[in-house]
């Protein structure tokens, strides 16, 4: 399927790039509706990418790229269910997660994630997978999860560990704080901080030139300078589940569910 | 380093440009979130202005209760 347009998400192959658009309101919440159409994309990427040597992941939606699982959906699910039932919702939910984030993650061709305004959470995770992030100055990056008794559970801990140092791993994880474009840059997580606004057009412009590399080479770098960590993937996803079920996070969650902020967990 | 007054209009400045307010309606003691009636989400992007503006990093959770413009240019005073 060269093109495709779902209730969460759209792509089309043009140009010699795929562009995946994320389009759910408010924020891109990853859940139940977003992961179905998710699967179908990396389902069709391996016949997208004969045609395409770039894929561009961004967001339609004016609050920012992605403000990670959908946290509220998350939380009613899990109502009713005793505890081993709830840690296997949630497994089933993140095992598939996994699947696509490292689907991404060592696609055969160079991924982009042009971000802006929200970064946070599950949506950190998604860029992460790229290859490169662009980001517009007015993008910010968090992970909150610790601030509902949580670690990043789509890979996050990982992949960000694979990609910058561990003192600045730990100040994200730790702390919760969000960081600006422009520190994400300095500290090596933005390969380029462009104007408001064109995050988009930059992505293109880099897809455009990649599309002159022979393309063999190009993965056979990506391999050597991208291994996927899969041993330690495989133990945050036991570590989440196991800490899912934790009464910490049952009043983390529901403390967010009744707030009605748009991000309850900051500052 | 620029006096508490001089940062404190600068960010009501910002927070009159980014929401498109009246610079005459905003004063340092009012409620930002009130009075330029945002949420948590648009607060930090006025952060992400302002962090650029004054050249500066600012935690959010330093941010934590600060709810005027005067105890925000405080919290950036003591960054500059």
């Amino acid at each position: 399927m060269k093109s495709f347009r779902g209730k969460t998400l759209s792509w089309a192959l043009s140009s010699g790039t795929i562009e995946l658009v994320l389009d759910r309101a408010p924020c891109n919440e990853i859940g139940s509706e977003t992961l179905p159409e998710l699967e179908q994309f990396v389902t069709a990427l391996p016949e997208l990418q004969e045609d395409a040597p770039a894929l561009i992941i961004s967001s339609a939606r004016k609050q920012g790229f992605c403000a990670g699982a959908d946290l509220r959906e998350l939380y009613e699910r899990s109502q009713g269910l005793d505890v081993s039932d709830k840690r296997a919702s949630v497994r089933n939910f993140i095992e598939r997660i996994h699947r696509v984030m490292n689907a991404l993650d060592s696609a055969p061709l160079t991924t982009i994630a042009a971000v802006h305004g929200v970064v946070f959470g599950g949506g950190f995770e998604l860029a992460l997978t790229c290859d490169l992030i662009i980001a517009d100055k007015m993008a910010r990056f968090c992970f909150p999860e610790l601030r509902l008794g949580l670690i990043p559970g789509f890979g996050g801990i990982p992949r960000l560990k694979r990609d910058l140092g561990n003192a600045v791993v730990r100040d994200l994880l730790l702390t919760g704080r969000s960081i600006n474009a422009a520190k994400a840059q300095s500290v090596g997580l933005v390969s380029q901080v462009t104007a408001e606004g064109d995050a988009l057009r930059v992505a293109r412009a880099t897809a455009a030139q990649l599309g002159k590399f022979d393309r063999h080479t190009a993965l056979e770098a990506k391999k050597f300078i991208k291994p996927v960590p899969f041993d330690e993937l495989r133990e945050e996803i036991d570590i989440f589940c196991e800490l899912i079920a934790r009464p910490a996070v049952e009043s983390g969650l529901r403390k967010f569910v009744e707030s009605k902020d748009a991000l309850p967990y900051l500052p | 380093m620029p006096d508490i007054d001089t940062t404190t209009n600068q960010i009501l400045d910002l927070a009159s440009t980014h929401f498109k307010v009246p610079r005459e309606q905003l004063s340092p003691d009012d409620d930002f979130f009130k009075k330029l009636g945002i949420d948590s989400l648009q607060a930090l992007s006025l952060l992400t202005r302002i962090e650029g503006h004054f050249h500066i990093e600012l935690p959010d959770y330093e941010l934590q209760g600060v709810t005027d413009f005067r105890t925000l240019a405080e919290r950036i005073q003591s960054r500059l």
